[in-house]
């Protein structure tokens, strides 16, 4: 059963109380979360939340899926069963999970710098804790922060964000309920160079208005991707400045007797 | 918010820098490590610090993987056993490699490796042994080659293991610290901390009784209650002090311990937020 709720009003304002081109509040923890992990990150796009854990390189858990001229980048993802309005036990043999995977895995293998670490493994754990739309988007834009905060060489950011259409009128950053209804597009970008990452849509969109959206989400991940820089800049400079707070700087090797 | 703003952000005069974030121009710069070039400019790949010697721009990530260097002190955890060599965790990128040719063998720190010893590799080190070596040399691939080949390397006992990221530990004269409360640490300069009991100089295994039963023994003294609480509680100070990213020297840990001691309260109350925020003002007044 389903309410009719408006998804564009006349005044132009959504069933949320944005406005059309407006993107969810996002909020990024870049702190350590206490399991280990070489770099973490949690992030949400208004009500959707997931956190990430990256560990590696490492050395390979499975030797026969390493590879001798780089590292090999494995995605797990885990959706909790509390995250939808509905309890829903999956599995991690479940097909959109799997799917969903292998797009993180085909989005950040040309990312990562694997070439400088043969031999090695990159772990990364994706929950998924809440979902109101934009999964695709924020496992993208979360992964990217933690492999940043892991210290992972990476060529660019990648940054994502949804577009839908409501009868001619482009919508941007979309919840569970304009996905459901709308024909909707995850797009993803490298900000530096404005080149296009991944393009992801499961529904049926016209072809004239495709090309709108598609343009106005890529410069909407370009304002995400300011979010996103601002966060590991300031995590940047709060471990800085911790490690110069005692003593010299770090400049390398000790001569041995200032203390 | 401002959209074109591209101006390197500074810290105190450090540079800072993330992934993608365009440094300078190819032409006139060679790239170093944490930086690539695309299009004729060299741009960082890590987020971290910029630094420049001479025509040579490199980024220093803020938090990565330990980096190993020839004559580093390590401390490590046996994960296998191969045919004359051991694969050892030292939370780097890679395992490292212990070779059998690298260990001090009993009898003698002079003696010849015989067959019998490569059959009897697990009556040294077994899959879960720590212990503490130092780099000699890197295969092709990156990965380290460890040696013992010195009195006061060789296997851990006695002590606890402490797991901190590696930036936090800078390199000193001696990684082997003692603590006035009889309580040894080793530094070890890939995040893992040796925490034990202390062992007295004259003590050790001299060169000439170079006891293979003492040695590789894998039995720990009887160690009392008050040096186990004192364990625990540098322990403690490692882990908070590492959770708030402060730089692991010798006098800080004893500025730590001294201020510790102070306070009252159980040795586990030292892991509270509190504590822990009162711990770090005291050592940044001192620093």
């Amino acid at each position: 059963m389903s309410s009719r709720i408006e998804i564009l009003n006349t005044g132009g304002y959504r069933s949320d109380g944005r406005r059309q081109y407006e993107l969810r509040t996002i909020s990024i923890d870049l702190s350590p979360q206490g399991s280990g992990a070489d770099g973490c990150a949690s992030l949400t796009h208004g009500l959707t939340q997931v956190n990430v854990c990256v560990f590696g390189p490492r050395e390979a858990k499975i030797r026969s899926q390493t590879y001798h001229d780089r590292a090999n980048v494995n995605i797990e993802v885990a959706i909790a069963t509390f995250s939808a309005s509905e309890r829903r036990k999956r599995g991690r043999g479940d097909k959109r999970i799997l799917e969903l995977s292998q797009t993180l895995k085909s989005t950040f293998e040309p990312v990562i710098q694997t070439s400088l670490y043969p031999r090695s493994q990159i772990d990364i754990h994706i929950q998924v804790l809440q979902q109101d739309g934009g999964l695709l988007q924020a496992c993208i834009n979360a992964t990217t922060l933690a492999l940043a905060n892991a210290g992972i060489p990476l060529y660019d950011f990648v940054c994502a964000v949804t577009g839908g259409v409501h009868s001619t009128s482009p919508l941007l950053d979309l919840t569970l309920l304009e996905e459901n209804d709308l024909p909707n597009v995850t797009v993803a970008v490298m900000p530096r160079s404005g080149k296009v990452t991944v393009v992801s849509m499961e529904t049926r969109l016209h072809v004239d208005r495709f090309e709108e959206i598609f343009r106005l989400a890529g410069e909407a991940a370009k304002v995400i991707h300011v979010d996103m820089k601002k966060a590991v800049r300031d995590r940047t400079e709060q471990l800085v400045a911790s490690m110069q707070s005692v003593g010299r700087p770090p400049t390398g090797v000790d001569i041995g007797d200032e203390y | 918010m401002d959209v074109d703003d591209e101006d390197l952000f500074e810290t105190d005069g450090m540079n800072l820098t993330w992934p993608g974030k365009s440094l300078t121009s190819a032409q006139e710069y060679m790239r170093g490590h944490g930086t690539y070039v695309d299009n004729e400019e060299v741009i960082a790949s890590v987020s971290g610090i910029v630094e420049r010697v001479n025509k040579l721009i490199t980024v220093r990530a803020v938090r990565t993987r330990y980096n190993p260097e020839v004559g580093d002190l390590v401390v490590g955890r046996i994960t296998e056993v191969q045919p004359r060599r051991w694969k050892v965790d030292g939370n780097s990128r890679q395992d490292a490699v212990l070779m059998l040719s690298s260990v001090n063998l009993p009898g003698g720190v002079q003696r010849r490796k015989v067959e019998s010893d490569e059959l009897q590799m697990r009556s040294f080190f077994e899959e879960g042994d720590l212990l503490v070596a130092e780099v000699q040399a890197f295969f092709g691939d990156g990965t380290m080659s460890l040696h013992t080949r010195s009195l006061s390397y060789g296997k851990l006992r006695n002590g606890q293991l402490v797991t901190v990221p590696p930036i936090l530990i800078r390199r000193l004269k001696s990684h082997f610290i003692s603590l006035p409360c009889g309580v040894d640490l080793i530094l070890g300069l890939n995040g893992y901390i040796w925490v034990s009991k202390h062992i007295k100089e004259n003590e050790r295994e001299g060169e000439e009784a170079f006891d293979a039963e003492a040695v590789y023994s894998n039995r720990n003294d009887v160690i009392d209650d008050s040096t186990r609480l004192a364990i625990s509680r540098v322990t403690n100070l490692i882990n908070v002090l590492a959770s708030r990213s402060i730089p692991l020297t010798d006098t800080v840990l004893l500025d730590a311990y001294d201020w510790s001691l102070e306070q009252e309260g159980d040795v586990k109350d030292l892991l509270q937020e509190d504590a822990g925020d009162a711990l770090v003002a005291t050592i940044l007044a001192k620093g």
